[in-house]
């Protein structure tokens, strides 16, 4: 199959590759781009563990082909730390919270977090929950995302965070 | 602790040993997304795997054509069972002391069983070839039914063994039949029966389910054609067992293969075993010699690898009419799948599924499982079970709600009445477990203060009412499940691997300038080892924990262990963890009396160093004596500060738990609403009250998926209709209760630092504690057990045939 | 087993005229990419293997909500999303919004769209009910140009709709409904983004305490969605008292054919279908307003 060009902007860098039309999203950046955060959890886009930030919009990126994605900014987990190299404030709020246990979940549900609070920024636990259920976790039990996620959210409104009592 | 100077604490709190919330290692890389996992492996000149897999339950293989897959540009090679062959690997010996076909020989005996093996420069052209290979296949009557496994004229599913009447675990009665394994006392348990003044007996199924972790099964295998050494990464919970088996089936002497299991998303108990996938992959990549990586797909691990449970069991207990428990019996039909590739240790065919007396005193009990073959997958042995501990707590759990209901008493108030009393510990079990320590009645006593349990109750009597008087379509329930664990396998009298002893090890090498490294034998998929082992070392030695390294899941490098799943690593590698450091701390003891000049006797250990009694002001910190120990060690001592232990445990850990449940149960539509959980887990000492509440969470929330709707469902052709994560109920963060965890602390007296472990404990007490709940919404009605899965249209059923819908 | 799909030509045409014009050249061997999030998890699992795509992103008189008299004609290619924060949408037709927020999760709501919902055939789709249940109307642009369907005679069978080969659906036209008016869709399902086990969708409007229009639709709980006209004729002229009620939800009971699948046996979701009605009927009348 002949293959097509395809130009995006990936974690503030432009690339240029050439791929197959077939060519998932989800290959073309853990295999192309050797970002290996996103990660498969399924073939039926159920789990999100592909997720990634296309355009301002959380999108499934096994669910997309690299070409529909042609000219478009996308952003990964790997592109989710702040602009001074500091972590953003999810992925602090996701260690200090114990929001994670084998990690495979986390590039996608922080990536979905990000836009989550860009919409939301103040968003109350249903609306956490109701945010993420395109997010699969096997580990945690979402109890402490969802505490990673509130931690967040305060840190970016200057609020101080409160950890509701047990 | 009590005479603790403020000193001594701050340096206590410094290190982050036992105790705390220490924040985890791994996270840093996880949440940059710099985790390693075996998809993530890129190597040069690598191929790719697919698997061509059966559509049929059951069918005779009469050809395979690989021709125009083969022509496919960028194919590679196509394996099928003949290739196998030549090396003897077509069939591979399974940890049950079974066979099972790598790829299909003549035969597929459960849908998606593997058939041919694509090997391909990219994963695109191995796809493409997979839907190229040509395979006649002849359709075969199917069973899928355990209670029919051994009927005269059920379909023989193993025709291999079909003169074989000797079985791996004894005497087979019915070319369906795999073993028949028994416990406990039976005359002693029929005489109870016979005079008893109450029974009750109840078939109580536990469903097939999948532990389904996020990332699927996965490979990546190497052979060095030079050097004729085989690297083998993988989803391995327990990598050196896979070292040892791949050699004696590979004939690759043990010291050319390593394996490696890097960072694993999440096992469960799927990623024990050994898949076709990776004996595909590793002959794949002798044959070419080249790296051939090969990953599941989610289908593929639904319908394909290790399941849990599946066990039909006939339960009886007998009782005084005041409600004392006298005796419980239980025959269980187990259903294994096409090949018995069920994870137990080698004596125990159903597992440690004894503990079914649970935290009850019965003074008789006796059970008996007869293991079979139906065309399913293989398995058994997952998810979080502890090696059927949870099919014995979930049928112990519902017998003695509905025991409860017959005698007219309180779920709660009869379980204690029967709880094992504190004053019985150590305590035997009619089935001859040495329950090592417990409170029960403290636990459940907090429980029950911490829910206001009484208030529930009376909350309940008028919502009857109010339903039974038209105001409300919701009902009420109230579930209890008290359960015992025995986990941390094991004695090497009792336990071993395919005849590998069940012990563990910890390899520990202090630097010179105070860090060190520790290397175990069991290994993470989500645990937090990295972070809680070093909380052990850092009590222990006096050492920061951030100054200690952990490495797990590299053979060449960590010492032998069985792995990572039952709940064993707390109970093993972290005693041979403490007893590793006991070694270090004695050397350095010393050390200490050497370069303070006095006897060893006449030092104390005071957290991070060594004083000398009665002149506090005389000490060397564990760093001090490290840097000695490459320094100047004392006149004939070997210089150096490192340890090994293997540990092997006087006996199982025990851990326990109380756990509460109430739900809301709408009958017109069975919608079931989680309205509260509390979980109460007793694991003895705990290293990381954060971890161990994650662990809770994680496990609880299995449970609820286990109980309000998992199922792998085959209708009557073996058709696995459940395969995909449409069908297969995993809860979102919508669905999934919120969590009370709370806690009780009974050390093991065995264990060195007094742990017992507690990974599984929310999954052996949550599906109870979820499916009493419902059922005791309906016991009012006369309703006395509805199975699981409780989901919405089984709920409606029940309720529909309880006559609730008018 | 493969999960990747089979190869394929892709085009992505700039205007609804070059789309249709490929689509009608490719015939069975095209076909149209919208949101992507039906079709795509298909051809991974190679249950549909298409040897052209035509991407539809890139037409732009495919997207965009707006007023055509009392009319409101909403783009094939807007989103889920679009459709959630459209202020338009909110005011006028809310009960758009809320049958998008029960669609799927997040990610798939941000690309799936309207038209590929209402186009696909696929029973367990929610907005087809809900379109007939508005009486809306589909624009269709095939060879011989434009013509109009109305949702209510749309769909003929599971995956089997009044679209001809190389038909585009190029936008939904709805019939604003009375300000005031009442609305809900009420959707049983086992999980959050599952496909429903059964859903009501309703809308109403009343004068006097008496119901003065209603039109009901019902998702998946036949091989097509399912405008229950027989139903909203009893509940016509009612109070929504409970007799009434429970007749009407027998007619609804009536017209239902549903699958016996994971979520439920056919008789079970029947009776689902009626609850959902029963709910819904609730919501909306609690939602009039003046």
């Amino acid at each position: 199959m002949a293959k097509s060009h395809v130009t995006m902007k990936v974690n503030g860098k432009i690339v240029d590759e050439l791929v197959e039309p077939r060519t998932l999203l989800i290959h073309f950046l853990r295999e192309q781009l050797m970002l290996t955060g996103p990660h498969i959890g399924c073939e039926t886009s159920h789990c999100g563990a592909c997720t990634v930030d296309l355009d301002g919009k959380s999108v499934k990126s096994c669910t997309v082909f690299a070409l529909q994605a042609n000219g478009a900014e996308i952003r990964t987990i790997e592109g989710i730390a702040n602009a001074d190299g500091t972590l953003h404030a999810l992925q602090e709020g996701f260690r200090e919270m114990h929001g994670l246990q084998c990690g495979f979940c986390t590039p996608g549900m922080i990536t979905r977090a990000y836009r989550l609070l860009q919409e939301n920024p103040n968003p109350s636990e249903v609306e956490i929950r109701y945010g993420i259920s395109g997010n699969l976790c096997r580990c945690t039990g979402y109890q402490n995302i969802v505490k990673a996620i509130q931690y967040a959210a305060a840190k970016l409104t200057g609020v101080p965070f409160q950890e509701a009592a047990e | 602790m009590n005479d603790m100077t403020p000193t001594s604490a701050e340096r206590a709190e410094k290190l982050e040993g036992m105790g705390c919330k220490r924040k985890r290692v791994e996270d840093i890389r996880f949440t940059q997304g710099k985790g390693n996992y075996v998809d993530d492996l890129k190597l040069p000149g690598m191929l790719y795997g697919d698997l061509v897999r059966s559509p049929h339950a059951h069918a005779r293989v009469k050809s395979i054509d690989t021709s125009k897959a083969a022509a496919v540009p960028g194919v590679v090679a196509v394996i099928t069972a003949e290739t196998l062959k030549t090396v003897n690997l077509a069939w591979m010996p399974t940890l049950a002391g079974d066979v099972q076909m790598v790829l299909a020989d003549g035969r597929v005996l459960f849908q998606n069983q593997e058939v041919a093996f694509v090997i391909a420069e990219s994963r695109e052209a191995a796809a493409d070839a997979v839907e190229l290979v040509e395979v006649d296949y002849e359709q075969l009557p199917v069973n899928v039914d355990p209670l029919k496994a051994m009927a005269s004229n059920a379909p023989m599913i193993r025709e291999d063994l079909k003169d074989k009447t000797d079985g791996a675990h004894g005497k087979r009665k019915h070319y369906n039949h795999i073993f028949s394994w028994q416990a406990g006392d039976k005359a002693a348990t029929d005489a109870a029966f016979a005079r008893a003044d109450v029974t009750i007996r109840e078939f109580i199924v536990y469903p097939r389910v999948h532990p389904c972790p996020l990332e699927t099964c996965q490979c990546v295998a190497s052979f060095d054609k030079i050097k004729g050494e085989l690297t083998l990464w993988g989803t391995f919970q327990a990598p050196h067992v896979i070292r040892t088996v791949g050699s004696l089936i590979s004939k690759i002497p043990e010291h050319k293969i390593h394996v490696i299991a890097p960072d694993i998303g999440g096992g469960f108990g799927n990623k024990v075993g050994a898949y076709s996938g990776y004996i595909c992959s590793i002959v794949a990549s002798i044959v070419t010699g080249r790296p051939v990586k090969w990953v599941e797909d989610r289908i593929e691990n639904l319908s394909t690898t290790a399941f849990a449970r599946d066990f039909h069991m006939d339960m009886e207990i007998a009782a005084t009419k005041e409600g004392k428990v006298t005796a419980m019996r239980c025959y269980t039909i187990a259903d294994h799948g096409a090949f018995d590739a069920c994870a137990n240790a080698t004596k125990w065919p159903a597992g440690l599924f004894s503990i079914i007396s649970g935290s009850y005193d019965f003074p008789a009990a006796y059970c008996l499982v007869d293991g079979v073959y139906t065309n399913k997958a293989p398995g058994g042995v997952a998810y979080r079970c502890s090696f059927r501990v949870t099919e014995a707590a979930y049928c112990i759990e519902r017998a003695m709600d509905i025991m409860a209901q017959k005698v007219g008493m309180d779920p709660a108030e009869f379980r204690m009445k029967n709880l094992i009393r504190r004053e019985q510990f150590p305590y035997t079990s009619a089935f001859g477990w040495q329950y090592d320590s417990g409170d029960y009645q403290t636990a459940m006593n907090k429980a029950m203060e911490t829910v206001n349990y009484k208030k529930l109750r009376e909350e309940q009597k008028a919502k009857r009412h109010a339903f039974k008087r038209g105001e409300t379509r919701d009902l009420m329930g109230i579930g209890v499940a008290f359960f015992t664990e025995i986990v941390g396998a094991g004695p090497s009298r009792a336990c071993d691997i395919l005849g590998i002893a069940m012990f563990d090890s910890a390899e520990i090498r202090i630097h010179p300038t105070g860090s060190g490294i520790c290397r175990l034998g069991t290994k993470s998929q989500g645990q937090g080892h990295e972070t809680t082992y070093a909380q052990i070392i850092a009590t222990e030695l006096g050492l920061p924990a951030d100054n200690i390294m952990i490495e797990e899941g590299n053979t060449d490098t960590a010492p032998y262990g069985l792995g990572t799943y039952g709940s064993r690593s707390t109970p093993v590698s972290g005693a041979a963890t403490a007893m590793a450091c006991r070694k270090i701390k004695a050397k350095a003891q010393m050390i200490a009396a050497y370069m303070l000049e006095v006897h060893d006797d006449d030092l104390e250990w005071d957290v991070d160093r060594f004083r000398v009694k009665g002149n506090p002001e005389s000490f060397k910190t564990m760093t001090e004596l490290a840097w000695a120990a490459y320094h100047e060690v004392p006149p004939g001592m070997e210089p150096g500060l490192e340890a090994i232990n293997y540990y092997d445990p006087p006996n199982f850990t025990f851990p326990f738990g109380a756990y509460i449940c109430v739900v809301d149960v709408d009958v017109d539509t069975g919608m079931t609403n989680v309205r509260r959980f509390y979980a109460l887990d007793d694991c003895g000492i705990r290293i990381n009250p954060m971890i161990i509440e994650g662990q809770i969470h994680g496990g609880l929330t299995e449970a609820f998926g286990i109980a309000m709707g998992q199922e792998i469902h085959y209708d009557d052709d073996g058709n696995i209709t459940t395969a995909s994560l449409m069908d297969y109920f995993l809860p979102t963060a919508v669905e999934t209760p919120h969590w009370e965890t709370d806690w009780t602390t009974t050390p093991s007296p065995h264990h060195p630092i007094g742990a017992k472990g507690v990974g599984e404990s929310p999954n052996v007490g949550g599906v109870p504690c979820f499916s009493n709940a419902v059922n005791d919404a309906f016991t009012f009605l006369g309703s006395t057990h509805i199975q699981m899965p409780h989901d919405h249209w089984r709920i409606w059923t029940a309720a529909e045939k309880l006559g609730l819908h008018e | 087993m493969p999960v990747i799909p089979g190869s394929f030509n892709y085009h992505r045409p700039s205007s609804v005229h070059e789309a249709v014009a490929l689509l009608a050249k490719l015939g069975d061997d095209g076909r149209a990419l919208a949101g992507g999030h039906s079709l795509i998890p298909m051809m991974k699992l190679r249950l549909a293997a298409p040897a052209n795509l035509v991407d539809l992103a890139g037409i732009a008189d495919l997207k965009g909500i707006r007023s055509d008299g009392n009319d409101i004609v909403i783009g094939a290619m807007t989103t889920q999303h679009n459709v959630i924060e459209s202020d338009v949408l909110a005011a006028k037709i809310p009960l758009l919004r809320e049958t998008s927020l029960a669609i799927a999760d997040p990610q798939v709501r941000y690309l799936g769209t309207l038209g590929g919902n209402v186009a696909n055939g696929d029973p367990g789709n929610d907005m087809p009910a809900v379109m007939m249940c508005l009486g809306a109307t589909y624009h269709v642009m095939g060879k011989g140009g434009e013509r109009r369907i109305a949702a209510r005679e749309f769909y003929q069978g599971a995956y089997f709709t009044a679209l001809e080969a190389g038909d585009l659906l190029t936008a939904v036209r709805i019939p604003v409904p009375p300000a005031g008016h009442g609305y809900a869709y009420e959707k049983l399902k086992r999980k959050i983004g599952d496909y429903a086990t059964a859903a009501a969708a309703v809308v109403l409007t009343t004068s006097g305490g008496k119901v003065e229009s209603c039109s009901v639709g019902l998702t998946n709980v036949a091989e097509t969605p399912l405008w229950a006209e027989e139903a909203a004729k009893i509940l016509t002229g009612s109070a929504l008292d409970a007799a009434t009620v429970k007749k009407a939800v027998a007619a609804a009971e009536a017209i239902t054919a549903p699958a016996t699948d994971a979520r439920g046996p056919a008789a079970y979701r029947t009776k689902m279908a009626g609850v959902m009605l029963t709910r819904a009927l609730a919501r909306a009348k609690s939602r009039i307003r003046g």
